[in-house]
Formats: structure tokens, C-alpha cells, sequence
């Protein structure tokens, strides 16, 4: 019950603080100050109080994509586990609701995007969906190399920490380039430096935040909010996976888990600064080569 | 054996429902009326027959002597043919009901008794193949769909392009039943009857041959690629009612003749369920590739069939290598996701295709990149057309995920660690089932939102109208399927358990899908994500009243006079697809390249023909042709030289036979 309250309390709070971390660190690199880590606390808390202008040729799907898509990260957050226990929701094949879930919330984003007729969103969608069709192989060859290694087909069972134990040996190469793919798949999906730019606001170049262009006031709150937590979705898999490498058990694990999000945060920073953007024509190549690091590792588990 | 007569005095009712209509005037309503009823009656008949059917666990056989030669009139119910008679009696009925306010007789004189008598053969001939137990009976009722679908899909046999579809799709339909021709003639000599049992003394040999036989012949039907050439140009040019039944009826037939034949031949081997597979894989792929880069409305719909199509073919690859392997637990899920793709398929198909239609009559247009700002005119229509959306990208709460997931399942459980290696690759395929997955929603989010958000593209004719009620309430009973099965599929899986253990020898007792894997935490996701959207909806609503909210212009980067020419278009939106898919594609594009200093007029040209109509079948038909030029030195068309060509023949006749040579 009291892990069930701890997961809770860190899927709703901490997400914010991550894309501090990550600016913090940007911020390092260049020299500056930077804001301070819990800005998009703040930003969000000041949006939730602003007005909002909708344009006359949206529709109903406009104000509801914000709610859907935060809705369905919010449940893939239930299904992910934290620290030592199982997750909140688990069953066999709740990884593909897991999935699925984020497919809702692209559908929804993407339509949104489109709603306003502007020609900026849909180049923003139109990429969106397209990068995701290129991506999502990459997660599913993943997920083979896991129910593979672990025989779990639930998300907890997949990647929860200390089950190092049946990860036979010479297993830990495919899981080094799965991690690979994983972070890929992970800068690709939370539109990060190099796939996705998140601060050049009126270029050609970028995805999620021009898909977004139209929404204010409060619900671009609840977007800012839910990208956070997809953020951290999506992260904690990678750093679930990572963790278990290293067969850490007991409550210590909730401390390293919040540490690795911490780090993982720090690293994206560092990619973040070391990178440029990729010309939007290279990204295919990117995504792809996720997919063939995931696949490689598949086959050299069948050698 | 009550719900055999239920069953065959429904499809009889079906088959005549058309006939009372051709004695009233045809420009009044009373007899399309008359027409609507008895095709209601008709599938309601049949489906209580089907209800009774799936609550006994022998199944009733009926056999009457014939005098026709070669076979009896043998039917029988079992599960398997009880599961498929859902869609036979749902679909054609409510597409009936439709029609009352789509296909008016008022406004169509000309075809609409015709129209109405063959929809109530081709439902009724569906009913009989399903239930039919003999192999002539089969054929006769096969045929008999064949040409009732082809009068349906020509209605408008006035205009060249309908004619053409027609054509190819009646030279293909008859190369399919040519091919079950020799199926049947080597069923027929090696078990020594039509009757359609289940066969144990086989050799894998001669059910390998019959296999093939099959799967080619119904894969004519059902539109595997490379024999789908038929499906889209069909689809786009018959009436809408027309093509939801097509598409999610009589494409199904052909999947239940593959099941019912892969079910029948017991002994087999892995490769059907390898070919099946990956001929599946690849017809889902290519399928939805195609559904992207098209802009005709209902092109995508037949094309995104075709992807559907191959998702069931999966499934039953996934089942008979499980068969093959005795792993009753991917037979279950693979069959199990089969079979329900093939239910959810036939309503959202059925949802969309009457939404195209809804659409098409109040925009005057089936192309979708002049269309745009319709939900403003069209709520409903919007509304059932994102559930059709929703569903049709197997996204959750809703019915299409259920089936996919079943899949994937099945999929996923081939690789557990205790399985042997040999069927470890089976895996790879949900890798492809995710990647068509990410394309459908790609397919169907430009769909939406082109066709319904946005401006208007074009002065359309723009009727504004909401369609008829009659046109509203088989979309909406549809729709209600599509969110009662995602939320509850518990209430289909016993339906699914019984056609399963129909088709396999497996025990239905001791594995059944609901015990195989948790269908109440697909009840509770789906129920906790309409919660979760409800209370922050609610708490939203709370948080944002005392601001306030003003109406604008779309922001476009400080732009201030966007016009609807300015937005993405279907095309423009999948873009970076069909150039990375073009190796397949291959798309025609004719643009000006502006190489003046001054701007002048200039056009930009897209189309993606059918890769295996355009690049294979024409080019080796009309080499065919240019060869068949040749023989016209000997047709002249003058009498005395055929009268001399009779001579020489005789005379030659003459001479061989005289010196005894047999001829």
C-alpha cells in the first residue's frame, strides 16, 4: 500500500524537475547560470492561471488532446515500475497498453495539431507520426530481447530491478545495445536535441513544439506537464533496465532509481550540448539505426 | 436442428428480400421499404437461429437428397460457422437500413430494384456458403455471391470507370473459383466425397496440394496481396452501403474458407502457417504503405481492408504453426485474435465506410484533399467517424486493440525461454504488426483530420446536411459495438472459445482465452482512462472559468491572413512516408520546376497507382495480347476461308484416320 502511495507521490511530483535538470546542465556547458531547477514548477503553476485564446477553426479535439494525452501518460506511468515494487497496475501483456497508450496520445496530439489548419502543425505532425512509425519497431524488438531474457510478458516483471538473477550470462551485450536503442527511442519520443529541437520555437525544424503552437494558457500547462511525465515514463524504463544490471534490491532501490533519473536527466543535458540538431532528412537514419541496434541484439541472443 | 430452419428461412428471406420491390412503381419509396423490412427480418430470423446454434455443443447437420448430380444439399451449424454468420447477418442489414436514406429510390429510377435485389442475394448466398457442408453446394453459393457482388458494386453501370472495376473484379473473382474448381475436384478424389469433413487418412502430400489450392483460391477473395488487385478500384466505385459489405463481409469469406479448409486437412505442415504468415505480414505492411499515400476517401478505406486483411492472415499463420508445433496456447491466441479481428473488423470497416458514404453525398467529392472543416458541419458524422478512427488503429479502450493484443500475445509467448528455437522467429512479426500499427494511426489521423479538421479546401457542394436518420442509426449501432466489445470483450470470448474449438481438436474446457490471459485488466485500463479523462476534464473546467478565453485566427508565426490553401494536405502529410516507402510505391509525380527568375504558374502532380495492377498484371496481359495479333492472318473475316479451314480440317481428318492415326 505505502509503495503504491510512494509511486503515486513521484509519478505526479517529480516529472517537472527533470527538464530542470536537463536546462541546468545545458546551462552549465554554455556558461550561464541558467533558470533554476524547478522552473517548470513554476511555469506550469502560472499557466494554470492564464487565459487562453483558441482559434475559431479548432474543434472539440483541440481542447480534449491535452486531457487525453496526459490521461494515457498518466496510466503508462501506473504501469511502469518504481524502485523495488512491482507497479500499480501489472499484467500479462500490459506492456502493449503500455504502448498502445502512448499511440492514443500521438493519435489525439497529432489531430489536435491539424485542428487548427496551420501549416506549421501539420509539417509538425506529419513528422510526429512518421518518426514514431520508424521508432516503434525499435521498441518492440526490445521488448522481445526482454521477455526473451526475463520469460516475463508484463512491463514490472520485464525490466524490474533485481532480476539480474535470470538474465543468463552473455546475455549482458544484447542488453548494453538495447539500452543504445532505448536512449535513441527516448531523445526521439521526449523530442530532444538530436532528433527534435524543444526551444527553437519558430523554425521548420521541430516537431513537438510546433505541434503545440496554438495551445495556451492552461492547457498548455497540462501538455507541459504530461510531456514532463512522458519524460519520465519513458526514462524510467531505461533506468529500470540499468538498474537491474547491477541487481540492487530492497529500498535502497527507490534512492537509485531517483538518482538515475537524476544522471539520465544530466546525460540527455550533456547530448543536449555536444550536438547539434540532425538535418531533418538524416532523422530517418537515426531511428532506423535504433531499430538495428535493437534487432542486432535479438539475434545475438538466438547465436 | 430448429436453428438450422431458423438459419435457412432467414437466408431465404434474405435472398427474395429484393423481389416484392421489382412489382412497385420504381419511383416510389413503398418498395424499398418492403425491401429494408424483409432483409431486417430476414438477418433477425437468422441470427436467433445463430444465438440457438452457439448454445449446443453438437452441431445440427441437415442433408437432403438432391437430384442434382455430384452432390446433396448438405448444411451444417458448428461454432465456426455460427461465429461468421454474425457479421452476414449484422453487416447486410444495417446497410439496408442505410440505404433507405443513401440510396433513395426516388433518386435512383434506374438501379435502385436492381440494387436491392442483388444486396439480398448476396446476403443470402453469404448465409449459405457459411453454413453450407457439401463442396457443390459450396460452389453454387460461392458463384453465386460472386455475381450478386458484381451487379451490387456496377450499379452505376453507366459510367466507364464502374465498368472497368466491375470487369477486373469479375475476371478475378473467376480466376479464384477456377482455382477452388481443382480444389474441390482433388477433395473430391481423395477423400471420395463433396462432404465437407474434417480429414484424418491424408497424406501431407496430398493435403499440401489442396492447401495451396485453397489459399490461393480464397485469397482471391479475401485480398491477399499480390491478389488484391481487384479490392480498391471495386471499393471506390461502388455504392457506400455496397462497399462496407464488400469490404467487411465478403472479404471475409474468403478468410473463412482458409480457416474452414486449414481446419478440415488435419494433417499439416509448418510451412502453411510460415507462408501464411508471412504472406500476411507482407499484405498488412504494403497494405497500409498504399492506405497512406492515397487521397480517394474510400481508396483508403479499401486499401487499410487490405492491411486488415493481412492482420487476420497473421493470426492464422500464428495458429497453424502452433498447430504444427503443439503449442495450444498460440492456436488459441492466434485463432482467438483471428477470429475477433474479423468481428471488429467488419464493424469499424462497415462504421467507416457508411461515414464515407455520409460524406461523399454531402460534399459531392471522393477526394479527400478538397475536403476539410466538416466537423463543424458534420458533428456526428466527426464523432463516429474518430470512434471508426480510434478503433481501426488498435488503440486502446477501444475494440481493435483487444484483437491485436491477442495477437501480440501470441506473438510474444512464442519466445518465452522454454520454448524450443524453432519457432523463436515468430516474434519478428509483431515487430511488423507494431509497425503497421504506427502507420494505420498515421493513416487514419490524416484521414480525420484532413477530411474534418481544419478549413475547407474547396468550394465544395457543401449540402451542410446531417445525414438522414436512416443513414445515422446503423453508424451509431456500429459504433456501439466498437466501444462495447473494446471495453467488454469478455462478451465475445465465449463466441471466440467455441469457433476456436470448432476449427482445432483442442478440448474447449480446458483452454480458453479468458483464462489464458486477463481480459477484466483491459476492462479496468479502459474504464480507469475514461475516469482519469473525465476528472481532468472536470477539475480543468473548475481550474479555467474565471479566466477567460477569447476566439481568434490560428497563431501562424505572426502571419495574420492564412488561407485554407496554406494547410497540409493528405499528400503533404504523408510525405516523408511515401518517399521513404517509393521503392514500392513508386509514385507518379509531375511538377514545373521553376527555373525563371520571375514566379509563373506552376502544378504539383501525385498519384500512387496499384504496384501489381499497373507494373504486372496490365503489362503482361497486354504483351499477351500484342502476341494474340499475330493470329489474325488466320481470321479475316471473310466466310470462304473459314469454309476453307473446315475443308483442310476435314480433309487432314481424313487422312490421319485413314492411316490410323488417332487423333
Amino acid at each position: 500500500m505505502i509503495q503504491i502511495f510512494i509511486h503515486l507521490l513521484v509519478l505526479l511530483i517529480f516529472p517537472p524537475l527533470l527538464p530542470g535538470v536537463v536546462n541546468k546542465t545545458k546551462a552549465l556547458f554554455a556558461g550561464r547560470t541558467g533558470a533554476p531547477f524547478f522552473q517548470l514548477y513554476y511555469d506550469i503553476f502560472k499557466l494554470m492561471k492564464k487565459g487562453m485564446v483558441i482559434s475559431s477553426t479548432t474543434t472539440w479535439v483541440f481542447t480534449v488532446a491535452p486531457v487525453i494525452t496526459l490521461s494515457c501518460v498518466l496510466i503508462a506511468g501506473l504501469i511502469i515500475p518504481i524502485g523495488n515494487a512491482p507497479s500499480c497496475i501489472f499484467f500479462t501483456g500490459d506492456f502493449l497498453v503500455f504502448t498502445y497508450l502512448f499511440g492514443l496520445a500521438r493519435f489525439f496530439t497529432t489531430a489536435a495539431a491539424l485542428d487548427t489548419g496551420s501549416a506549421f502543425e501539420g509539417m509538425g505532425s506529419s513528422r510526429e507520426v512518421t518518426f514514431a512509425s520508424l521508432i516503434e519497431p525499435a521498441l518492440f524488438f526490445a521488448f522481445i530481447v526482454l521477455v526473451k531474457l526475463t520469460g516475463s510478458l508484463n512491463l514490472s516483471g520485464m525490466v524490474k530491478a533485481g532480476s539480474a538473477i535470470q538474465y543468463h550470462t552473455g546475455s549482458i551485450a544484447s542488453l548494453v545495445m538495447i539500452i543504445l536503442g532505448l536512449y535513441i527511442l527516448f531523445l526521439a519520443e521526449n523530442s530532444r536535441i538530436p532528433v527534435d529541437d524543444p526551444n527553437t520555437h519558430l523554425e521548420l525544424t521541430m516537431i513537438h513544439e510546433v505541434m503545440v503552437l496554438d495551445h495556451s494558457g492552461p492547457l498548455l500547462g497540462i501538455i507541459e506537464y504530461a510531456s514532463a511525465m512522458k519524460f519520465f515514463v519513458i526514462g524510467s524504463i531505461l533506468i529500470n533496465i540499468v538498474i537491474s544490471i547491477f541487481s540492487i534490491t530492497g529500498w535502497i532501490n527507490y534512492i537509485v532509481f531517483i538518482a538515475g533519473m537524476l544522471i539520465l536527466s544530466f546525460v540527455v543535458g550533456v547530448t543536449e550540448s555536444i550536438m547539434a540538431r540532425l538535418k531533418m532528412s538524416r532523422v530517418p537514419s537515426l531511428l532506423i539505426s535504433s531499430i538495428l541496434l535493437c534487432g542486432s541484439s535479438f539475434i545475438i541472443l538466438l547465436r | 436442428m430448429i436453428m438450422i430452419f431458423l438459419i435457412l428461412s432467414g437466408l431465404s428471406i434474405l435472398f427474395i428480400s429484393g423481389v416484392p420491390a421489382l412489382f412497385f412503381s420504381s419511383s416510389s419509396e413503398k418498395g424499398h421499404y418492403v425491401t429494408v423490412f424483409l432483409v431486417v427480418l430476414g438477418s433477425i430470423t437468422g441470427c436467433i437461429g445463430t444465438a440457438f446454434s452457439f448454445a449446443t455443443d453438437i452441431p445440427p447437420t441437415l442433408i437432403i437428397s438432391w437430384t442434382i448430380p455430384l452432390g446433396n444439399f448438405a448444411v451444417a451449424v458448428d461454432k465456426l460457422s455460427a461465429f461468421f454468420l454474425i457479421p452476414v447477418f449484422i453487416i447486410p442489414a444495417l446497410g439496408s437500413i442505410y440505404s433507405l436514406g443513401y440510396w433513395k429510390q426516388k433518386e435512383h429510377t434506374a438501379n435502385g430494384q436492381k440494387l436491392g435485389f442483388f444486396f439480398g442475394t448476396l446476403a443470402g448466398s453469404m448465409a449459405l456458403i457459411v453454413i453450407a457442408h457439401d463442396g457443390i453446394l459450396f460452389l453454387i453459393a460461392w458463384e453465386s455471391m460472386a455475381l450478386s457482388a458484381f451487379f451490387c458494386l456496377t450499379t452505376e453501370d453507366h459510367k466507364k470507370e464502374i465498368r472497368d472495376a466491375g470487369f477486373v473484379y469479375f475476371v478475378c473473382t473467376h480466376i479464384g473459383t477456377l482455382i477452388l474448381f481443382i480444389m474441390f475436384i482433388l477433395w473430391n478424389s481423395t477423400t471420395g466425397s463433396f462432404i465437407l469433413t474434417q480429414t484424418q487418412t491424408l497424406s501431407k502430400q496430398t493435403t499440401g496440394i489442396i492447401f495451396i489450392f485453397a489459399f490461393i483460391g480464397f485469397s482471391f477473395k479475401a485480398g491477399f496481396i499480390p491478389f488484391h488487385v481487384w479490392l480498391p478500384d471495386a471499393h471506390a466505385n461502388a455504392p457506400s452501403h455496397v462497399s462496407a459489405v464488400m469490404s467487411a463481409v465478403v472479404l471475409k469469406m474468403g478468410i473463412y474458407g482458409i480457416i474452414r479448409f486449414s481446419g478440415l486437412l488435419m494433417v499439416s505442415e509448418p510451412w502453411w502457417g510460415i507462408v501464411l504468415l508471412c504472406v500476411g505480414a507482407i499484405t498488412g505492411l504494403s497494405g497500409i504503405v498504399f492506405a497512406f499515400s492515397q487521397t480517394d476517401f474510400k481508396r483508403i478505406l479499401a486499401y487499410s481492408s487490405i492491411e486488415n486483411i493481412g492482420i487476420i492472415g497473421m493470426g492464422i499463420g500464428l495458429a497453424l504453426l502452433g498447430r504444427s508445433y503443439a503449442k495450444p496456447e498460440l492456436v488459441i491466441l492466434g485463432m482467438g485474435g483471428a477470429f475477433f479481428h474479423v468481428l471488429n473488423h467488419s464493424f469499424f470497416k462497415a462504421l467507416l465506410f457508411f461515414n464515407s458514404g455520409a460524406v461523399i453525398h454531402a460534399t459531392g467529392t471522393q477526394n479527400i484533399e478538397l475536403m476539410g472543416g466538416l466537423a463543424k458541419k458534420m458533428p456526428f458524422s466527426a464523432f463516429m467517424f474518430i470512434i471508426g478512427a480510434v478503433a481501426i488503429s488498435a488503440l486502446p479502450p477501444l475494440n481493435g486493440f483487444v484483437s491485436e493484443w491477442l495477437l501480440y500475445l501470441g506473438f510474444f509467448k512464442s519466445i518465452e525461454p522454454s520454448t524450443t528455437s524453432n519457432i523463436t522467429l515468430i516474434a519478428l512479426a509483431a515487430v511488423v504488426l507494431a509497425m503497421i500499427g504506427t502507420l494505420a494511426l498515421a493513416t487514419f489521423v490524416k484521414m480525420y483530420s484532413i477530411v474534418f479538421l481544419g478549413s475547407p479546401r474547396s468550394e465544395m457542394k457543401n449540402h451542410s446536411h446531417a445525414p438522414a436518420l436512416s443513414m445515422k442509426i446503423p453508424m451509431f449501432v456500429l459504433a456501439g459495438f466498437c466501444i462495447i466489445t473494446g471495453i467488454l470483450p469478455v462478451l465475445v470470448t465465449p463466441l471466440l472459445d467455441g469457433a476456436i474449438s470448432a476449427w482445432t481438436a483442442y478440448n474447449p474446457d480446458s483452454l480458453v482465452i479468458s483464462k489464458l490471459i486477463p481480459l477484466h485488466f483491459i476492462t479496468a485500463t479502459g474504464l480507469l482512462l475514461i475516469a482519469i479523462v473525465i476528472i481532468i476534464i472536470v477539475l480543468y473546467k473548475k481550474a479555467s472559468t474565471p479566466y477567460k478565453t477569447i476566439k481568434g485566427i490560428t497563431w501562424d508565426c505572426g502571419y495574420t491572413k492564412p488561407t485554407p490553401r496554406m494547410q497540409y494536405t493528405g499528400t503533404s502529410f504523408a510525405q516523408i512516408i511515401t518517399q521513404l516507402f517509393s521503392f514500392i510505391l513508386l509514385p507518379k509525380i509531375s511538377k514545373t520546376s521553376q527555373l525563371q527568375h520571375f514566379p509563373e504558374k506552376t502544378h504539383f502532380h501525385y498519384t500512387v497507382a496499384d504496384l501489381i495492377l499497373s507494373r504486372l498484371v496490365y503489362p503482361v496481359l497486354y504483351f499477351i495480347r500484342k502476341l494474340f495479333f499475330r493470329m489474325y492472318i488466320f481470321q479475316q473475316g471473310q466466310p470462304n476461308l473459314y469454309v476453307l479451314y473446315i475443308i483442310v480440317m476435314v480433309l487432314l481428318l481424313f487422312i490421319f484416320g485413314g492411316i490410323g492415326v488417332d487423333l
